[in-house]
């Protein structure tokens, strides 16, 4: 009786591998797929312009030259920028409603929070050019001429560039950031914090236990916002005002790889210019997993450092002087 | 059924079965409660309980499954504050003062007194960091202190020969016994007066066990130290008092000898000798 209960029970448990497995070769393949298909189809660029392609400043379909630099920047850039402004929010908005609010706003909290994440990017870049832009060129315009010198704020005082792009980002990022993180803190282990607690911590002594207990989890959180920063393609093509070029200024209309591939992809004649396109999203594609690579291993070398043993490292300067 | 008596340990009086109705504050321990009762909202789980548990002693509290130990135990540090809807009532006095009289500085309170949980729970930091945890957040950042403090705690929880050529490793690549005692050490640290304990052995093997409890027996020279056992032996073997609970009330309170040879109550012969066959 037990060895048949074995029998069978080992049995699904291939099976179940065999499938599972199939999924995840299918992933595999799909992304392996994705891959080829993008260099298969810009291989006219490829040969033509080599590595120059990711250097390359000038974008000139007329004259048939193409360089990626002033879009692989301005994705970079707007993605980095929007990282930086939404992290401490989006990780605030986490910590308030796991830690801080009453029991009886958390629910609601969590559900509008996540009902952001759900609204359509174009809607997102519908209120950024109606409401977001006018702010923005206000400021501009009042920004005090001493502040326009500095690089980072050169430019014509259009409202739409790097800044408003940046921020509309965000908006959209904090959602996915937030939710994630406070799922990790929820599920934080009670004992963690009583643990704090029995020894003396205050509330937010307890709350950055909790914190340091996710913390691989809320860099996972982060690093996904930084996903969809990468890759959001609507939303920005309408406020960062389409114009490629490497500058820091965050007044500069400025483009990005997302969004020149939506705007130009219609209208590109010849054969060159669309393999050029195509390349770029081939870029933009290695990009992002390069990304979510490093991110993964920057992770996986954290909850290493904490679970597992280490190289012993002597206490040298911390050995108590016998 | 009894109702809860409150007891003078260790054979000091004559009088042992006095019953004490009204809350008094007169001092007969390290810790005394007087009517204490603890409501997990409208449920209320604790039933006047009066105790006087003695300095520099161990205290056994031992009793059926959901009797409410945990529950009193955690009213001594009020670890039970931060769940919600739960509320005590009555007094617990510390040195006299009675922990649950407003203003009371909970994380003052917590520091004085200690607490290890059944399942260790070391922070995913490393040894040092775990032992000096207390201690940094309550301000000291001396080196040398932090040092001194961790390796005489280390020390005290009898895990410093184990660990001391690995302060820096994770304390979640101890074995389970170990990072008991690394909870052990960390509590020790902050330099309580009191240790609670809530089946802080249920978890390890029997030689994991004999360790911890040879702790305690150490621990009780400058410690006072209460703990939850279901380990008949356990209470036995390391309490020099045995309170005996049963559905939120105290049922008998003494010498641990006389609770486990010669109780006084019926239902407390029944539990101690039921459990040992
Ligand atoms: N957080 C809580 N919320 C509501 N009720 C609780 C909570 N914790 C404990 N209780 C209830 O309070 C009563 C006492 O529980 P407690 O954990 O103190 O018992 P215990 O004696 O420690 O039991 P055990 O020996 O199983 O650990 C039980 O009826 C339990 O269901
Ligand atoms: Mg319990």
């Amino acid at each position: 009786m037990g060895m048949f209960s074995n029998r069978r029970r080992s049995s699904d448990d291939g099976s179940f591998r065999v499938v599972t497995g199939a999924f995840a070769a299918l992933v595999l393949l799909a992304v392996a797929g994705i891959g080829f298909e993008l260099s298969r189809q810009s291989m006219l660029s490829i040969r033509r312009f080599g590595m120059s392609f990711w250097t390359g400043t000038t974008w000139d379909p007329v004259s048939g030259v193409f360089g990626a630099l002033p879009f692989i920047w301005g994705t970079l850039y707007s993605s980095i920028l929007a990282l930086l402004i939404a992290t401490p929010i989006a990780l605030g908005i986490a910590i308030f409603i796991s830690e801080l609010s009453p029991r009886f706003l958390r629910q609601p909290l969590s559900y509008l929070t996540e009902l952001l994440a759900a609204i359509p990017s174009i809607v997102y870049g519908l209120w950024g050019i109606f409401v977001l832009v006018p702010i923005v060129r206000k400021l501009e315009l009042s920004a005090p001429d001493a502040i326009r010198k500095l690089a980072l704020f050169k430019g014509p005082p259009l409202g739409v560039g790097m800044g408003t792009a940046a921020l509309i980002l965000a908006v959209m990022v904090i959602p996915f950031t937030s939710s994630v993180a406070r799922e990790i803190l929820k599920n934080v282990p009670t004992a963690q914090r009583e643990a704090a607690y029995a020894l003396g911590a205050t509330r937010w002594e307890a709350i950055k236990v909790a914190i340091g207990y996710g913390k691989s989890g809320i860099i996972g959180s982060i690093m996904l916002g930084f996903g969809r920063a990468l890759g959001e393609t609507m939303a920005v093509t309408m406020v960062i005002g389409n114009n490629p070029q490497v500058t820091a200024s965050l007044f500069a209309p400025q483009y990005t790889m997302a969004a020149v591939i939506a705007n130009e992809f219609t209208e590109a004649a010849d054969d060159l210019y669309l393999n050029a396109l195509v390349e770029i999203g081939l870029v933009l594609f290695i990009i992002t997993i390069a990304i979510n690579a490093l991110s993964r291993l920057l992770i996986w070398s954290m909850e290493k450092r904490s679970s597992r043993p280490m190289a012993i490292v002597p206490l040298l300067e911390e050995q108590p002087a016998q | 059924m009894t109702t809860a008596l409150s007891t003078t340990p260790g054979g000091l009086t004559t009088g042992r079965s006095t019953m004490t109705t009204t809350p008094t504050t007169a001092r007969l321990g390290k810790i005394t409660v007087r009517h204490f009762d603890f409501y997990y909202g409208e449920a209320k789980v604790l039933h006047g309980i009066d105790l006087d548990i003695p300095e520099r002693q161990v205290t056994a509290l031992i009793g059926p499954s959901g009797c409410g130990k945990s529950t009193f135990v955690r009213s001594i540090n009020r670890m039970n504050d931060i769940i919600p809807e739960a509320r005590g009532e009555g007094v617990i006095e510390i040195d006299g003062k009675n922990i649950y009289a407003g203003g009371t500085d909970v994380v003052e309170l917590r520091r004085r007194v200690g607490m290890v949980f059944q399942k260790s729970n070391p922070f995913p930091k490393s040894i040092y960091d775990n032992v000096a945890y207390g201690l940094k957040i309550g301000g000291t950042r001396n080196k040398r202190a932090l040092n001194d403090a961790v390796e005489k705690s280390l020390q005290r929880a009898a895990l410093w020969e184990e660990v001391k050529d690995r302060l820096q490793e994770s304390a979640l690549a101890l074995s389970g016994g170990q990072q008991q005692r690394l909870c052990i050490a960390r509590a020790l640290a902050v330099d309580p007066e009191i240790l609670l304990m809530d089946e802080p052995a249920s978890a390890l093997d029997p030689i994991a066990t004999t360790k911890i409890e040879e702790l305690i027996w150490e621990l009780k020279e400058n410690y006072t130290i209460v703990i939850v056992t279901h380990n008949m032996q356990q209470a036995a073997r390391v309490s020099d008092l045995t309170a005996f609970f049963m559905l939120g009330k105290v049922i008998e309170f003494g010498d641990t000898k006389k609770i486990f040879m010669n109780p006084r109550e019926k239902m407390t012969e029944d539990y101690v000798t039921g459990r040992f066959g």
